[in-house]
């Protein structure tokens, strides 16, 4: 770690963020995979556990993914963290929605 | 006295026997004060759901416990240079103790015994051996299935991602962490919601293991 990135609040943002956008990923294809049968065959990766397997499986891709571009894009930069961590609260939020099965149970299955 | 002792299939035979060789075997015979047959046993199912709900699940509690005592803590004005270096390390081991019982928890939950859950039974099957099936073919029981294993089983995922973010950050900026306020507030909350979702999974797969246990 450089000096100048010790001073910087982009890499918490960064990993901040990127949890956020994860947790929004897997409410995002819990919910698709209840409204499009398609998807949910899809995101059968490992029969004995179903479709679960492939949806924790790609939020975790798109968490770590959206993580290392963030890490890239804010590394040894000064960001507004108010607004990065209301925007990560927010992705949250919708994580927790889209996990929630009277909501996601509500487009089909 | 007859000493019968069932070792999980897993454990047999070779802990079976050095078990027998050790005397540990009369041992917790006689602490049972009985004279008659002893019978303890657990499936390999079982050990496995008792390691994912209590063994991971304790270590996880302990670990966020500590782990966020740690962060509320680490401020300049309450410790002294040396007291935030200790703090840090413990703070440290906080947060990735919990962030990796959290992947050990789901992947073991959903790769191992989720899929024991679910398993389709053969017709005419005793259903108290599939968990799943035996609690949809009940309508006052369904709901365990429909809201609450539906809901563990999906939300149980964000407690490792959210985790993994406040350790990384805690090891990222170590002591400095103290002078960054915004910072170690939005990792308590992550910290928090990591255990919430953690909680609600906990709490609901020991309510479906006591209404329809995986045997």
């Amino acid at each position: 770690m450089t000096p100048q990135e010790t001073l910087t609040n982009g890499p918490a943002a960064a990993a901040i963020l990127a949890s956020g956008i994860g947790s929004m990923a897997l409410g995002l294809f819990t919910t698709l995979a209840q409204a499009i049968t398609s998807i949910k065959n899809a995101l059968n990766l490992y029969d004995p556990a179903g479709p679960l397997s492939g949806k924790t499986t790609v939020a975790v891709v798109v968490w770590v993914v959206a993580w290392g571009i963030l890490h890239g894009l804010w590394k040894g930069k000064q960001v507004d963290f108010a607004k990065v961590f209301i925007a990560t609260v927010i992705l949250i939020a919708l994580g927790l929605l889209g996990t929630f099965p009277p909501f996601f149970e509500a487009f089909g299955g | 006295m007859v000493s019968v002792w069932t070792i999980p299939p897993l454990l047999n035979p070779d802990v079976h026997y050095w078990m027998k060789r050790l005397g540990a075997l009369d041992i917790l015979c006689n602490w049972a004060g009985q004279e008659e047959e002893v019978a303890m046993s657990l499936t390999a199912r079982e050990f496995w759901v008792v390691i994912h709900g209590m063994g991971l699940g304790a270590i996880f509690l302990l670990a966020f416990a500590g782990g966020l005592a740690g962060l509320w803590s680490l401020r300049p004005e309450w410790v002294t240079a040396a007291g935030l270096e200790e703090r840090l390390r413990r703070l440290i081991a906080g947060t990735w103790i919990m962030a990796v019982m959290a992947w050990l928890t789901v992947i073991n939950g959903t790769y191992m015994v989720y899929p024991w859950y679910r398993v389709k039974p053969p017709a005419g099957a005793d259903l108290t051996h599939f968990p799943r099936s035996y609690l949809l073919a009940s309508p006052d029981l369904a709901a365990w299935h429909t809201f609450g294993m539906e809901w563990k089983e999906h939300v149980a995922w964000l407690s490792p991602i959210l985790a993994t973010a406040v350790a990384y950050v805690v090891v990222r900026y170590g002591s400095k962490l103290a002078n960054q306020e915004k910072i170690r507030h939005a990792l308590m909350v992550l910290f928090i919601l990591a255990f919430f979702a953690a909680a609600i999974a906990g709490l609901f797969g020991a309510f479906i293991n006591k209404v329809a246990p995986i045997r």
